[in-house]
């Protein structure tokens, strides 16, 4: 008796592959709708997934212990917050006091940058230099890969000497070799000492920029000062000892500074402290809804697909009616039919499902490689297709299965 | 074996009523073979339903095996088919992507007792054992028949039913279905219910059942020897 169960299933199974491989056009043509909706689904969530992880590690190499201070706050209660860096609250002493006074951060280097227009031979560009102290190079771990940073005597004497990032030393000298050549910034010229390795594309990525002592910054930018008389920068960039101390970085950064620039009980903070942990997560979440949202449209297809399906699998219970007929004189229950018709249903989708998850590995796999784009199939996403698709099956082809368990056997034998 | 009491099936045509059986009642004992016959529309294909448990009668009884089986859902009808009930229809009605061995089998699936020796048995008593992995359409309408021969006998159920049985065959392969039916019934002790229009086939047979008009006009035995 379990032994006849198993081939209850079985035999339908078998029955549903000849099914498909007798119509091989027709069977084709129906799970097209799967087909596409399963690879799109594959492939978008795949490009999704890996551009998230490309962002994430880019984001983990500039060091996830950097922590940055902007001016302006990021909580305009009700008002419209201002452009970056429109705001000018941060001073070279606040760096300098946050360097004094806070423990758990090792380095500390203020940054005055501007978008300025770079001249060196007869090509040019404009690109954001920034004027900072050498600690920046460890605050955002960087490395030369020729030459060197500027030093603290660079920096002490005001040395007109730049580093380049890359994207911008080969914008600028292309293959040649920029150490010692001069560089015209605005208003002065400074000499090339060194091109840091690339860190990756990422939107404020030093791959883009230049970098010369604050002390150099200073002549070709006339530098705002407070008040109070203290010197505007653009920003602060500093490291935090160890992850475990971002909430205590945090804490006493903005204590101190909202001391320093006399800020009243309640009222809103003129700077903003992010560490990159936080920009990390926001990505990271944004990038998934991003993702979510992609496949959602594709699962689009896939419902259209079902829809196909359904009306394939009512069009062969119309054709089979005299089959179903002649089971049921055998002494088929209705439970019988309806299970046969509900497998090759689930099974022609199956297929659709499999031959997508291929379509749209092959297609990630094509826009990896062509595109260069990062891309990452995760088998959880693999399966999930599968099984969604197998299950569009089981809910587009129970109407119809039940309109053929339901035909009554006399009218349906004398059915031609 | 099978005893029919005042039955009656009326079909709604629209608005009206077609009183297709009008009170028939009939005997039938075990291991009888018998055929009805009767003009087109009298009715003896409802009968042939009835009695194979396709559908049930608007009123009257029908006991079947000691069952009373005129009021059975169809679920339990479905049942009763698979046990008790081998069909052999004028088109044959065997499923053409399967072998022939394959539709004895299915019709030993249905009946709970899949079993690929007793279909091949069952192919060999019809003489077909080297024709069991063709489909039918590379078979004669003889051996098609004679492969649904088969799937009937194969769960040896107490009753098989024929639908005009020849009526899609030249006379020649028709004389051997009748003779295998004929022969099978005396050998396996079956109780066989044949339609037919052929009166030189009801002659072979132990009893004809006249309908006309939706009840039994005649009910006779053979006086032929050909029966014995």
């Amino acid at each position: 008796m379990r032994k006849y169960k198993v081939k209850k299933l079985l035999r339908p199974l078998a029955n549903a592959w000849v099914g498909v491989v007798t119509h091989k056009l027709r069977s084709l043509l129906t799970i097209l709708g799967i087909v596409i909706g399963v690879s799109a689904v594959i492939a978008l969530m795949s490009i999704g997934k890996g551009a998230e992880a490309a962002i994430l590690t880019r984001i983990q190499t500039l060091g996830s212990d950097l922590m940055l201070v902007t001016p302006g706050s990021s909580m305009g209660a009700g008002g419209v917050r201002g452009a970056f860096g429109s705001a000018t609250t941060l001073t070279m002493e606040d760096a300098a006091a946050i360097a004094e006074k806070v423990t758990v951060v090792s380095y500390v280097a203020p940054v005055f940058s501007r978008n300025l227009q770079l001249i060196a031979g007869n090509q040019n560009m404009n690109a954001q230099v920034a004027g900072t102290t050498p600690e920046y190079m460890n605050t955002y771990n960087l490395n030369t890969s020729s030459g060197t940073f500027f030093s603290d005597y660079d920096y002490q004497r005001g040395a007109r000497v730049a580093v380049l990032g890359s994207t911008a030393s080969q914008t600028l000298y292309g293959d040649a070799d920029p150490l010692g050549q001069d560089l015209r910034i605005g208003t002065i010229i400074v000499r090339v000492i060194g091109v840091l390795a690339s860190k990756g594309a990422v939107s404020g990525s030093p791959d883009n920029m230049v970098f010369v002592p604050l002390t150099a910054m200073q002549q070709a930018v006339a530098q705002q000062r407070t008040a109070r008389g203290e010197q505007l920068i653009s920003t602060i960039s500093l490291n935090v000892t160890g992850a475990e101390n971002t909430e205590k970085a945090k804490e006493e950064i903005t204590s101190l500074l909202r001391t320093r620039h006399r800020l009243a009980e309640g009222a809103e903070n003129d700077f903003t402290v992010t560490s990159m942990e936080e920009i990390a997560t926001t990505v990271s979440e944004t990038m998934a809804t991003t993702t979510m949202l992609l496949g959602a449209i594709a699962a689009i297809s896939l419902i259209v697909g079902g829809i196909g399906v359904m009306n394939i699998m009512l069009v062969s219970v119309l054709e089979r009616t005299r089959e179903i007929g002649i089971r049921k004189a055998l002494g088929a229950q209705e439970s019988d039919i309806w299970i046969q018709f509900l497998i090759e249903s689930a099974f022609l989708t199956f297929v659709g499902g499999i031959i997508g998850v291929i379509l749209g590995w092959g297609v990630t796999f094509l826009v990896s490689n062509m595109g260069s784009m990062p891309t990452l199939v995760s088998a959880d996403i693999v399966v999930l297709a599968v099984s969604v698709s197998v299950g569009i099956g089981l809910f587009f082809g129970f109407y119809p299965a039940w309109q053929a368990s339901r035909l009554n056997p006399v009218e349906a034998l004398r059915h031609e | 074996m099978i005893q029919l009491e005042d039955i009656t099936k009326v079909y709604p045509i629209g608005n009206r009523e077609l009183h297709v059986l009008r009170g028939v009642s009939f005997k039938i004992e075990k291991g009888e073979l018998v055929a009805i016959m009767g003009p087109s529309g009298s009715g003896k294909s409802t009968i042939l339903n009835l009695l194979g448990c396709l559908d049930i009668p608007t009123s009257g009884n029908y006991h079947l095996d000691g069952q009373e089986v005129s009021r059975l859902s169809r679920k339990e009808l479905a049942l009763v088919r698979a046990q008790k009930i081998g069909f052999v229809f004028q088109q044959f009605n065997l499923l053409p992507r399967m072998s022939a061995l394959s539709n004895v089998l299915l019709g030993l699936d249905y009946a709970g007792a899949s079993d690929r020796e007793r279909a091949m048995e069952s192919l060999t008593v019809v003489g077909l054992a080297d024709r069991a992995s063709h489909r039918p359409t590379e078979l004669s309408g003889g051996e098609q028949q004679r492969v649904a021969i088969a799937r009937a006998l194969a769960k040896r159920p107490p009753l098989i039913l024929a639908d005009e049985p020849t009526g899609n065959l030249d006379s020649h392969a028709g004389d051997e279905i009748i003779s295998m039916l004929t022969s099978l019934h005396s050998e396996q002790q079956i109780t066989l219910v044949m339609i037919t229009h052929d009166p030189r086939i009801a002659q072979r047979c132990q009893r004809i059942i006249f309908i006309k008009d939706g009840t039994v006009e005649k009910d006779e035995k053979v006086q032929s020897e050909e029966a014995a």
